[in-house]
């Protein structure tokens, strides 16, 4: 829940550090990424380009795309040398 | 409390109130008509009256961006300037209220270009009257001085910036009679600076300035109006101190032979002074005139001034600064706006004058009390938005 003007601190101080991170921007994409595992091969060039780095990786393999923050450039998607990553609407 | 009685300039009662205000930080640059706030500043500096961390920047942008780091860091921060040097403030000012950061700036009221000049209208302040500062109107170096005392107090109740403005040359440069407050008496009325955060405190750490969209940034705007709102009050509390104390207590307006009076001309800055010498000799002709002299534009007290001007039968609002709208001046749409719900409406007219530094004499202001007399014996405005000793 949004705070009202009563309860916020005056003069637009952030009182927490790392706030960015409640700031989810995966609201502003109109097209999402989908990864097809049986073509990836965790190359990991997608995690590379990726400028809000929503690639998820664990111990080195990719696990699925962080939509909280994912804006739907697509750069991913160009980039994947196996066309593992199609772009779907998302609106 | 012993007063010094002295001879000062309206700059040199600006700077004596700095100096006795003894702020944190002063981040300046020099500007005519308010070069001399700023150089005798600097004196108290280099001299070690002051405590200040003097800034000398390269524009009047940067000065008020310093200030605005200064305030922020938790200092008690003050700057002087005129005109062309608010105008160049002019998207900081913004900044500085949006972050509730109680700067004061002596600003001389000098026309902006173009065409270029030196002299005296209120073009400068009245384009910043949306920025969220608290303007205060002075009519003499007294005034000022006083202005700049109180501008302090009531910025850091409410967590605003603050502007006390002086007619250029008129009060900046004319030499009169000021009585000053002894400093350690100014440092008790003051009391410790208050601040609305500290960048320095480590403790705390905070972020400011961030990106502030469509969820949040109507919010801090809502609370930036409440402040204003919350300063009417801090206005009136601290000017009743003031009073208390020193002897001279301040309002949103000082009204001139109003108890009584017919008509009135509602002005502000020093042509109140021009005005009451004309009151006065009305008066000895038995012509019920008044003044209402408004000292406070931001915020703007309108159901105060409804309550001072609505048992009237007419009155002509006097502006030094033409809103570019065809429809008269800022003070003129403020009043008349006030007046909207009244039910007893005064007839109510405007006179733009003064423009560039244009002399008022007492026997334009005659003028105008005279048209007024004729407009009530008629009992409508002749003439809505008129201006005042203009050659056709």
């Amino acid at each position: 829940m949004k705070k009202g003007w009563k309860d916020l601190a005056i003069g637009t101080q952030i009182k927490k550090a790392g706030s960015s991170e409640d700031f989810k921007t995966g609201d502003w994409r109109t097209e999402k990424p989908i990864i097809d595992f049986d073509k990836c091969i965790h190359c990991l060039i997608c995690w590379v380009y990726c400028p809000d780095s929503s690639i998820i990786v664990k111990d080195g393999k990719v696990e699925g795309v962080n939509y909280d923050f994912c804006k739907g450039c697509g750069i991913c998607a160009e980039e994947c040398p196996k066309d593992a990553i199609s772009m779907k609407s998302d609106t | 409390m012993e007063k010094m009685i002295v001879a000062k300039t309206g700059n040199e009662a600006m700077a004596e109130a700095m100096r006795q205000i003894n702020p944190d930080v002063v981040a300046a640059y020099p500007i005519t008509p308010a070069t001399e706030v700023v150089q005798l500043f600097s004196k108290f500096v280099a001299d070690g009256r002051v405590d200040t961390e003097f800034v000398p920047v390269e524009s009047e942008h940067s000065a008020l961006s310093a200030c605005v780091g200064a305030a922020a860091a938790g200092g008690r921060v003050m700057t002087s300037t005129a005109s062309q040097g608010l105008a160049l403030m002019h998207e900081v000012l913004f900044i500085a209220a949006g972050l509730r950061l109680p700067i004061v700036i002596c600003e001389v009221n000098r026309s902006l270009s173009g065409p270029i000049n030196i002299h005296c209208d209120h073009s400068d302040t009245m384009a910043a009257r949306d920025s969220g500062w608290i303007q205060l109107y002075s009519e003499d170096s007294q005034e000022a001085y006083n202005n700049t005392i109180q501008a302090m107090k009531i910025a850091e109740k409410v967590f605003l910036p603050a502007m006390v403005t002086a007619d250029a040359f008129i009060i900046s440069h004319s030499l009169e009679r000021l009585e000053l407050i002894p400093d350690e008496e100014v440092q008790s009325f003051l009391g410790k600076h208050q601040k609305p955060y500290d960048l320095l405190d480590l403790d705390n750490p905070i972020t400011l300035g961030g990106l502030d969209l469509q969820d949040y940034f109507f919010e801090h705007k809502r609370q930036e109006i409440e402040a204003m709102k919350d300063a009417k009050e801090a206005i009136i509390e601290v000017g009743k101190e003031f009073g208390k104390i020193f002897g001279t207590e301040y309002g949103f307006f000082e009204k001139y032979r109003m108890d009584d009076a017919d008509i009135a001309i509602i002005t502000l800055g020093s042509s109140a002074g021009t005005t009451k010498v004309v009151v006065d000799a009305l008066r000895k002709q038995g012509k019920k005139a008044g003044l209402l002299k408004i000292r406070v534009f931001r915020p703007f007290a309108n159901k105060e001034l409804k309550k001072e001007i609505e048992n009237l039968k007419a009155v002509a609002v006097l502006d030094r600064a033409d809103g570019m709208s065809s429809f008269g001046g800022p003070v003129f749409h403020e009043v008349r706006s006030c007046m909207y719900e009244s039910e007893k409406k005064p007839l109510t007219k405007n006179y733009i004058y003064g423009l560039g530094g244009r002399d008022i004499f007492p026997e334009d202001i005659e003028t105008v009390y005279n048209d007024l007399y004729k407009d009530v014996e008629k009992g409508k405005i002749e003439n809505l938005i008129n201006y005042l000793g203009v050659r056709e």
